[in-house]
């Protein structure tokens, strides 16, 4: 585990300068080296690999910590979490000898690069083309969105290799790579995000992680899950967070001699809050359990997790802005930022309209209905 | 004490909401959706006491229940499918 003194120290900074980076678009670059020694890139890898081997519930508490002051610091982890989990799952042992050890220390800042402008949640839709070139493979498309795409210097990417799913481990400095910052987007705005694009861009062979056929169903799919994890813990730690801001507030706030909280529909409002909030981070509690038993429910329990976790983002922050009125949205103000961050993490990692599918398809089942093979019976008897 | 074939039956029926035979490719008929395939791995893994890595993923081993125990049964060496059922009970 991370020292916790250095978490407390980082996050005590990230309280006093979280807003300055969210104007700015970026981490500077001492809190990502910060971050780095502390040992928070590389929490989930252990140890004989150059991490600090913690559990599943010590790397959520991590996030909440972290997300509760800053959402893109969270996304920092959460980007290198979802990347050494797709070496540590499905690299060879000469991948994870040769990739894992940097990544976990920070001295290589990994990125994941899998949305495209015509997949987003259908990444089976990816263009990307991987190419084999005898040693050498060829990597060209359009990747958008990618969190710290700016900065990173070690990507994951999707690519298709003659429609069959592939992921590749592409460096930042290989001739041909291109990064378009995005700025000014609705949240995450200090995660240096960037569309990247890979105008024939070549990596030895050795740079394809697990065999070609499985670059989503795997390896894609085992970074969007450890993503899932994260995310969902980092959006407790900000429903936490405006929770205590909003209560604060409504005992202090007076107007006319009353105190917001004498008001009954401000304490209503705080009581939801307060059940989305602690109902979120049990749900979280769940699928770190089940992940450190590595039981096979933990997918599942994860996305319900991270679905759970969104939305009481979404709601909390809401209606921490709703009770602190203009002062949730001046220009500095924690809530407000959290209340733009928030609906980002209902759209990534699987948005929230994904996320209610696979959990009632769970469901269904479990009572013999198969919705998917359903609807191909139903249009071939059409 | 369910036999290592019932389980992974019963797991993938649960799983994938419809019978499935031991030699369905349920990849290939389309009942799988994008989480099966890692629930499936993690269900292999946690059953059999066992660890998967991406070279045993390539050759079609989980694509039917008769190819799991089959690949169980591999992996596990000189354990015989009995000795899989007593080493995931005990
Ligand atoms: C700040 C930010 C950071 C990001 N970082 C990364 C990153 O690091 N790496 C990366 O690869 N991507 C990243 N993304 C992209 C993100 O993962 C996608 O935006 C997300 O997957 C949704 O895809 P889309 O935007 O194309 O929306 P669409 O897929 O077009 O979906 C739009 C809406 O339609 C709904 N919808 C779509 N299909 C279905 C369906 N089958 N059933 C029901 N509803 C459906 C969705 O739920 C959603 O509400 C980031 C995005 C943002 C905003």
């Amino acid at each position: 585990m991370p020292p916790t003194a250095s978490v407390a120290t980082l996050v005590a900074r990230a309280r006093a300068e979280a807003a300055d980076w969210d104007r700015a678009g970026e981490l500077p670059d001492s809190v990502v080296a910060e971050a780095a020694r502390a040992g928070l890139l590389g929490v989930g890898v252990p140890a004989p690999h150059g991490g600090s081997g913690g559990t599943p519930a010590e790397l959520g508490e991590v996030c909440a910590h972290l997300g509760g002051a800053c959402s893109a610091l969270r996304a920092l982890v959460t980007v290198q979490d979802m990347v050494t989990a797709a070496v540590l799952r499905w690299g060879t042992p000469a991948q994870r000898a040769r990739w894992l050890p940097p990544l976990a220390r920070g001295e290589r800042r990994a990125a994941f690069a899998a949305t495209e402008r015509g997949a987003g949640t259908e990444l089976s839709a990816v263009t990307a083309s991987v190419t084999e070139h005898g040693e050498e493979i060829e990597i060209s498309g359009h990747k958008r969105w990618v969190t710290f795409g700016r900065t990173a210097d070690t990507f994951l990417v999707l690519g298709t290799a003659d429609g069959r799913p592939a992921a590749v481990l592409v460096e930042g400095d290989r001739p041909g790579v291109r990064r378009e910052p995005v700025e000014g987007q609705l949240g995450l705005r200090a995660a240096a995000v960037a569309h990247v694009a890979l105008d024939r861009v070549r990596v030895p062979r050795d740079h394809l992680l697990a065999p070609v056929g499985l670059g989503l169903s795997h390896v894609v799919a085992t970074a969007l899950d450890h993503g899932r994890f994260t995310v969902a813990w980092g959006c407790v730690g900000m429903a936490e967070a405006v929770l205590d801001a909003a209560a604060e507030h409504a005992a202090r706030r007076t107007q006319a001699g009353a105190v917001l909280a004498e008001h009954e529909v401000v304490r209503a409002l705080l009581g939801r809050c307060a059940v989305d909030t602690a109902a979120a981070r049990e749900l979280c509690a769940r699928a770190a359990h089940a992940r450190a038993e590595r039981l096979p429910e933990a997918v599942a329990d994860t996305v319900v997790a991270k679905y759970a976790a969104a939305r009481a983002a979404v709601r909390v922050t809401g209606g921490a802005v709703q009770t602190l009125g203009a002062a949730g949205c001046a220009p500095d103000s924690l809530v407000g930022r959290f209340f733009r961050d928030a609906k980002v993490m209902e759209l990534i990692e699987g948005s929230a309209h994904v996320a209610e599918l696979h959990i009632a398809d769970r469901l269904l089942r479990r009572h013999g209905f198969n919705s998917a093979a359903h609807v191909a019976r139903r249009e071939a008897r059409a | 004490m369910a036999t290592a074939a019932e389980d992974v039956l019963a797991f993938l029926t649960r799983a994938l909401g419809s019978p499935v035979g031991p030699d369905d490719d349920y990849f290939a008929d389309g009942r799988a959706n994008s989480l099966f395939a890692l629930e499936l791995v993690a269900f292999v893994e946690h059953r059999f006491r066992l660890t998967v890595e991406a070279e045993d993923l390539d050759v079609g081993n989980f694509r039917t229940a008769a190819n799991i125990l089959a690949f169980v049964t591999a992996k596990t060496g000189d354990r015989s499918p009995g000795a899989v059922t007593d080493a995931a009970n005990g």
